[in-house]
């Protein structure tokens, strides 16, 4: 048995050093965080981290930005508790600890050569951002790409410019609803299941990548099922609560599995059977 | 090679007393009716050798319920890893129930990432086991379990023979103890003799508790899932979260942070943690994911009896019958069990 040294202990924090920060909604902020020494954080699309506020304490976070962002990566903290509120008192220059990368990511390799149908609700874009960058930064290992994505209302979109940009693109295809209209809103209207029905997909060629509230993913997926994907092609990722991000703490289980290292992103197939899951 | 010993039973109290001069020794201590708790002794007169399972397991000692793991500066961005490591523990007389609890958290605590403040705690506790060589009371089910014989996880292994204790070592470090006491004797063939009488009169007393073999256990809570007798659980369970808390095979933890009073420096602490809390599954939105009590109770029994099966091959109940014991609602783990049984066939 190797020496016990505290160094190995899981739970080092590394001081990540916020580079900016920008308001995006009434509820969610970006942070552009570095490492020492610009480190990479040498992520995959679709993993967190662990972020420490001092004090407060700490949340897990998943990953918005694409691996190939180099000495950075970003974040999109909704403000919802206790520590994601004291990190929205934080800004450019201040310092939070950083532990992590962890979980399950999307998985890329198999995903090469499909057409991807991704699909966003809410701060589920957040994480899903981290796959559409990867992707459009790779666009030619990829089939068709479609991305859509769901609000619950105008303010609460995010990456708007982002998402404009990717609609312009030629090979990209994108939609975008709002569950209820606001002020000056000319885009659809409606849930995200709606943006499913027309679209023209060949289901044995393409794999659905969806993350959003629990409560969408249970009528997505039916309209995913509808299209004929088959279940090991519809991926989601799911949120849990989590403590520790190694396995132990015990809070995020589904099932036999960790969400935090068996996860959080799975395969339909993988969690259709386990209660508590969806 | 078999290495036996005997320990006068007379000889008992030096053998303490020895230990006790060098490092610190817990044992089963009587704390009123019914109640014994693992608590630092100096001779044996203090020990309780007649005990049922402590009310705490002694997880305690591996994994203390308020740990700190972290100490932190705001002012100059420093996060130091701790470990808060005491001296030397011996654990005197460890059923073999509790010996299975702590072979099942050095599994689980040694999957990569290891957790690092369970394995110096551990490296610093030498274990000696007690054999049980009647039924504790009606809350056990060790013989279902097949935990009412020791199956290893000790350094030295004890049980009580007419005139003196049989002594298995079970390590390098049980070995060292006994030879440094030098109180210890080799046995003669009637104490061999004597301790195979026990054993075979154990097959006669341990008797499998409940109506299900041990390796049926699996299949009934894996049919189980929808079964009514969750809904009964969850009606009665006031989720305190006591049977968690004195389960020998818990681990669950939450994670605080505490800042000093001159805001600067502070620690970060982990704390046993239950699934019984409502609080424990909830995420930050708000939604739970098992947000009613029949939910969590069958969360807590799919933990023991299934998911650790199917992860390592082991089930996580040790038949210790604390939670059974402990429970205000007088939730009943045979009971429930043969519950499940009786409607799953």
């Amino acid at each position: 048995m190797s020496a016990n040294s505290v160094l190995e202990s899981p739970y080092v924090v590394k001081a990540g050093k916020i580079l900016r920060a920008k308001q995006l909604t009434g509820l969610e902020k970006y942070f552009e965080i570095e490492l020492p020494g610009r480190e990479d954080l040498g992520h995959e699309p679709g993993q967190f981290v662990m972020i420490s506020v001092p004090g407060a304490g700490e949340v897990p976070i998943s990953v918005s930005s694409s691996p190939w962002k180099k000495g950075a990566f970003e974040l999109v903290i909704r403000r919802a508790g206790g520590v994601t509120s004291a990190l929205h008192q934080l800004g450019a220059g201040d310092v939070v600890g950083i532990r992590g990368p962890y979980g399950r990511g999307f998985p890329t390799r198999v995903l090469e050569g499909k057409n991807l149908l991704m699909i966003g609700g809410g701060c589920g874009t957040i994480p899903l951002r981290s796959l559409i960058t990867y992707v459009l930064d790779n666009r030619d290992r990829f089939g068709e790409v479609n991305i859509l994505v769901g609000y619950k209302s105008p303010e609460m979109i995010l990456f708007k410019d982002e998402f404009d940009a990717w609609g312009q693109k030629r090979d990209v295809f994108t939609d975008m609803t709002v569950d209820r209209v606001g002020p000056g809103w000319q885009g659809k209207v409606g849930l995200i299941t709606k943006l499913i029905s027309p679209l023209q997909i060949d289901p044995q060629k393409t794999y659905a990548v969806v993350v959003g509230p629990p409560i969408m993913y249970k009528f997505v997926i039916q309209e995913l099922l509808k299209k004929k994907i088959p279940e090991d092609q519809i991926i989601v990722s799911m949120e849990r609560h989590m403590k520790c991000g190694v396995g132990k703490c015990g809070h995020c289980q589904i099932a036999q599995y960790y969400c935090c290292q068996d996860g959080p992103v799975f395969t339909f197939k993988e969690i259709r059977n386990f209660y508590e899951a969806i | 090679m078999e290495s036996f010993y005997v320990l006068k039973k007379s000889d008992l109290d030096r053998f303490i007393r020895q230990l006790s001069r060098s490092r610190k020794v817990v044992a089963p201590v009587s704390r009123g009716v019914k109640n014994f708790v693992f608590a630092e002794v100096t001779s044996a007169a203090q020990i309780s050798i007649q005990s049922i399972p402590t009310i705490l397991p002694p997880k305690k000692y591996f994994m203390p319920q308020c740990e700190k793991i972290q100490e932190f500066n705001r002012e100059i961005h420093q996060w130091n890893p701790v470990v808060e490591a005491n001296g030397e523990v011996v654990l005197f007389g460890v059923h073999t129930c509790d010996l299975a609890g702590i072979q099942f958290l050095n599994t689980v605590m040694d999957v990569v990432p290891r957790d690092v403040n369970y394995a110096v705690h551990k490296q610093k506790i030498v274990v000696i086991g007690l054999e049980c060589n009647d039924y504790c009371d009606e809350y056990a089910s060790c013989r279902v379990m097949k935990n009412h014989l020791p199956n290893g996880g000790y350094d030295l292994f004890l049980t009580e023979l007419k005139d003196v204790f049989m002594v298995h070592g079970g390590s390098a470090a049980g070995e060292k103890i006994v030879k440094e006491a030098g109180i210890f004797l080799k046995p003669d063939a009637a104490h061999k003799k004597e301790l195979e009488d026990i054993r075979k009169k154990k097959e006669m007393i341990f008797k499998d508790e409940v109506n299900v073999k041990r390796e049926d256990l699996r299949g009934v809570f894996e049919r189980s899932v929808q079964s009514d007798v969750w809904e009964n659980l969850g009606g009665r369970c006031v989720a305190c979260g006591n049977c968690t808390n004195v389960c020998p095979t818990c681990y669950c933890f939450d994670i605080k942070d505490e800042l000093d009073l001159n805001l600067k420096t502070g620690c970060r602490t982990r704390i046993w943690d239950s699934c019984q809390n409502e609080e424990f599954a909830k995420v930050a939105g708000g939604e739970s994911f098992r947000h009613n009590r029949g939910q969590r109770q069958r969360h807590r029994f799919m933990r023991k009896f299934t998911y650790p099966v199917g992860k390592f091959s082991v089930y996580a109940c040790t038949g210790c019958g604390r939670c059974s014991r402990t429970c205000m609602a007088k939730i009943n783990l045979k009971e429930t069990i043969n519950e499940l049984a009786g409607a799953v066939k």
